[in-house]
């Protein structure tokens, strides 16, 4: 391969370049470890296993959410009801483990469910933007308004509590390990998988040049509806972590995170335009949102400038990954 | 096509005609719906959102992916601040009006300067410059009350002031007239339309491409700020993130007024029915007796109904 002859005989900008090409989410990684050592410059004990387990508990839906949203972002689409999908997930499950007992069966059952309700979502969205060929941004925000009319009537107040058995499960150990871990390498898998079949290629065929790719032959409209099940599948994957980490339900819950999934997918590394997207990145993007939370809060701000700091970092830090971004690109 | 279809596919004439029906079933589900009295309250509502919408309008006119998430903030931290300076005096009010539009032009300003200098999208922009501002919000509130409206204020935005009619309804029908002929009559509007539709064409014929998109996200962060201000006169006093739905709320109405969102494609008398069309929707929804989950399930599906009228992406062709 010619290309391996290149990686030994550049070296510097030029290497640099080609190493950002193969791992286009180097730029997030540095991010984030540099945001885990300030964390621990200021708070030695947020380094250590059980802060991080909690951290990245708490953050699992983001990753999730951020995740989904990347698979749309592939294809040049975007989903601003991923939020939405997301609460009406959550309380469909809640409601349903709820109401059939709590046990076991009745939790995997709940998260059956709440696969196919994403999916069904996504399918929705799929079909308004590629189909009926709506423009995605105003598209998805109004199937988020009617997610969010459903969630509300499946639950019009917040505070059903989940069965203790899926939020024990969730934050608990298994085989001595946390359970969040598994999660984690079952995500690791699923994305492996993911990313060996066509699936993925042809997202990022039509995000780069729609016209293009109907032109080989791609079926463009199937494979932005494939986009947005995929978003769906993995904003309700987001619903479970979610429901595992406040082990409530909620209608309004997701509603801010999907502005959140998309600075995450951008903090990443990936391009919003489509055609250029490292799911990877966007978990580290969803991480660096946590760390930044957590070391504006280290740092001891006061309380009431903690959300001004937190804002103007993650700005930042979307502009550095832009611009990293595209050094990558060009 | 004949001359008939083709009036009945422009965007005006279907926002018009969906208005009119609009207000006839509205009336017929509630008598009264459609009397002057909630035919102006109805304006007054529009017109706040009408006057955001003018400010989206032109940066996504001007093309570029151009989008503004940062006006819901900006509307939120004109509001506060106009309570504070004019603090329920009348003679605050230049002062308050000043203040606003400073800080609207400001944000603005530093949207357009992290698209033009450093290429940043513009939806990442903004929508980073949001996250700052709702900080700035919360920092805002902790130091200090919310403020008052001014008398003089809030008898601007909803009380008669000519003809029967209320000040806030003539100043968004003198801002439909200005960007009518700013957008048709002015160089500075045919550039707007030049660099959205081929930006490179535009910088090639001399055009200052990006001191233009500068200009254009200050104007929006201008509307934003006015209309904050008036949303202060119309509500009293501010509370936090008031003006939040004016984020999305101000894009539909955009895109319901037949402007495109890839740019250089639209006008803003479209977009002032486009507004009007939403908020009678939403009045509808609200005198209409079912609980809040129908109502959002309504006017999501509506929302996407109304869609199908408009700018639909052409089919793929070989």
């Amino acid at each position: 391969m010619t290309s391996t002859t290149t990686d030994m005989r550049t070296s510097g900008a030029g290497g640099l370049r080609s190493w950002l090409e193969r791992y286009p989410f180097l730029p997030a990684l540095v991010i984030v470890v540099a945001l885990l050592a300030l964390n621990g410059l200021f708070s030695p004990n947020s380094l250590s296993f059980r802060s991080l387990t909690g951290l990245l508990s708490t953050y699992m839906a983001l990753i999730m959410l951020a995740i989904a949203q990347t698979y749309v972002v592939s294809a040049g689409d975007i989903d601003l009801s991923a939020g939405a999908t997301l609460s009406l997930v959550n309380v469909a499950i809640v409601v349903l483990m709820e109401r059939w007992g709590g046990g076991a069966g009745a939790v995997l059952l709940a998260l059956a469910l709440g696969v196919l309700i994403g999916l069904a979502c996504g399918l929705v969205n799929g079909l308004v933007v590629a189909a009926l060929r709506l423009q995605a941004i105003v598209a998805t925000f109004a199937t988020s308004i009617f997610f969010i009319g459903l969630a509300l009537y499946v639950m019009p107040v917040a505070g059903t509590p989940a069965p203790a058995l899926f939020w024990h499960t969730y934050g608990g150990r298994l085989l001595g390990l946390p359970f969040v871990f598994y999660v984690l390498a079952a995500l690791a898998v699923l994305l492996y998988l993911l990313s060996r079949t066509r699936i993925v290629t042809e997202l990022l065929a039509v995000g780069d040049d729609q016209q293009a790719a109907y032109q080989t032959g791609l079926p463009v409209v199937a494979v932005r509806i494939r986009g947005y099940l995929l978003s769906g599948l993995f904003s309700a994957l987001a619903a479970f972590c979610l429901t595992g980490d406040t082990a409530s339900g909620d209608p309004l819950v997701g509603g801010k995170m999907t502005l959140y999934s998309v600075a995450a997918v951008v903090l990443g590394g990936s391009a919003l335009a489509g055609g250029w997207t490292t799911v990877v990145g966007s978990l580290l993007g969803a991480l660096t949102i946590g760390l930044v939370n957590s070391l504006v809060f280290f740092m001891g701000t006061p309380s009431e400038w903690q959300n001004f700091v937190q804002g103007l970092a993650i700005l930042l830090v979307l502009m550095a990954g832009v611009l990293a971004g595209r050094r990558a690109r060009v | 096509m004949t001359a008939v279809t083709t009036f009945f596919k422009q965007p005006l004439v279907v926002a018009l005609i969906l208005i009119v029906a609009l207000l006839y079933l509205g009336q017929s589900l509630s008598p009264g719906f459609a009397s002057a009295d909630q035919i102006l309250r109805l304006l007054i509502v529009a017109s706040l959102l009408g006057i955001v919408a003018a400010g989206q309008n032109v940066v996504i006119l001007g093309g570029r992916e151009g989008i503004d998430l940062s006006v819901g903030g900006i509307v939120s931290l004109s509001a506060i601040i106009a309570g504070n300076v004019m603090n329920g005096a009348d003679g605050g009010i230049l002062p308050a009006v000043l203040a606003c539009l400073a800080a609207g032009a400001f944000f603005g300003f530093l949207n357009g300067l992290g698209v033009t200098l450093l290429r940043i999208p513009p939806l990442v922009m903004t929508l980073g410059m949001l996250g700052v501002l709702q900080g700035l919000l919360v920092v805002i509130r902790q130091g200090i009350p919310s403020g008052r409206a001014a008398p003089g204020l809030s008898a601007f935005v909803t009380q008669p002031f000519a003809l029967g009619i209320p000040g806030i309804i003539w100043l968004w029908i003198a801002i439909g007239l200005l960007m009518a002929f700013m957008l048709n009559r002015t160089v500075f509007g045919h550039r707007i339309y030049a660099i959205g539709s081929n930006e490179h064409a535009a910088y090639m014929t001399g055009v200052p491409v990006r001191l233009m998109r500068v200009g254009l996200f200050m104007i929006s962060g201008m509307f934003a700020a006015i209309a904050g201000l008036c949303l202060l006169g119309y509500s009293g006093s501010s509370f936090a993130n008031v003006g939040e739905q004016y984020m999305l709320s101000s894009i539909i109405a955009v895109v319901f007024g037949g402007t495109s969102l890839a740019g250089g494609k639209g006008g803003y008398t479209g977009t002032m029915a486009g507004a009007l069309l939403l908020v009678i929707l939403q009045g509808i929804l609200t005198t209409v007796n079912i609980d809040e989950s129908g109502r959002q399930m309504v006017f999501g599906a509506t929302l996407l109904l109304l869609m199908l009228f408009y700018g639909r992406g052409r089919a793929m062709r070989a």
